[in-house]
């Protein structure tokens, strides 16, 4: 990417799809997810809220069931995806220097990934009764 | 690389009236941050369940606890409130809602309908719960 040797204005570089050459894929992503998660909020709060007061084998059994552990994935997928880009644009919001700018944005897809296979691994060994 | 380009900037957040709409904003980023880190709870519940008797009656412990239910509390609001208050970016996204009194009526809605969504989720697990 060096501008000297480069014939490309600084203007042609970000046509298109933009400097970081993913477009809007972000925005986009950040609306689907919220809009999955507007359609499974009640399911998963209806979850929850049955499992109040029960022991571990009881919420295992819940949590392990087929429908339920299907709708549980498919909110934590769309609820980490979500919470990784909006705490992106946060972060490059009001992370100017580049350096700690990089680092914040590493270490919150690794958080947000770690968060997401814990729980992921978790519904799964519910589901499989292990 | 070439030589930097001296973009206009936009002034800093501070150099603004306070808005309602401004308010709500943070409110909404502030919210979502909360959760981030509420999702601590969420997997160490999960993993709780699918490990054992013990590692769940410990969470259990905490979530019946007076802070434990405070922070149940501020999180459920956190997370009703984010969806009342990001269904606002969905009109603004369609091109709706932009007329100072549409704006204003959005962002009321949001707020007491993140409110009392709270408040009937908690009266139905105080009825659900109470049973148990």
């Amino acid at each position: 990417m060096s501008g000297h040797s480069s014939m490309r204005t600084p203007l042609a570089r970000v046509r298109n799809l933009g400097s970081a050459h993913t477009g809007t894929s972000d925005f986009w992503r950040q609306r689907l997810t919220a809009v999955a998660m507007a359609l499974l909020i009640v399911p998963v709060l209806v979850v929850i809220l049955t499992l109040i007061g029960r022991n571990q084998a009881g919420a295992a059994q819940i949590l392990g069931s087929i429908p339920i552990a299907i709708i549980l994935l498919l909110f934590i997928v769309a609820s980490t995806w979500h919470m990784k880009i909006g705490m992106q644009i946060i972060i490059e919001d009001y992370v100017h220097n580049e350096k700690a700018k990089l680092a914040c944005v590493m270490a919150n897809n690794f958080f947000c990934v770690a968060v997401a296979l814990a729980s992921i691994y978790a519904i799964l060994k519910l589901s499989s009764g292990v | 690389m070439t030589a930097r380009i001296e973009r206009p900037l936009s002034p800093h957040i501070q150099t603004y009236r306070v808005t309602l709409t401004m308010a709500l904003s943070v409110v909404h980023r502030a919210t979502g941050i909360a959760m981030y880190v509420g999702t601590l709870l969420l997997a160490w519940w999960l993993i709780a369940a699918a490990s054992g008797p013990t590692a769940y009656a410990n969470v259990q412990a905490f979530t019946g606890s007076i802070i434990g239910k405070l922070i149940l509390f501020g999180y459920t609001w956190a997370l009703l409130h984010h969806l009342v208050s990001g269904m606002r970016y969905f009109v603004w996204d369609l091109g709706y809602g932009f007329k100072a009194n549409e704006r204003e009526a959005l962002t009321w809605g949001a707020l007491i309908a993140g409110i009392a969504l709270t408040v009937l989720v908690w009266i139905i697990a105080y009825a659900v719960g109470g049973g148990r």
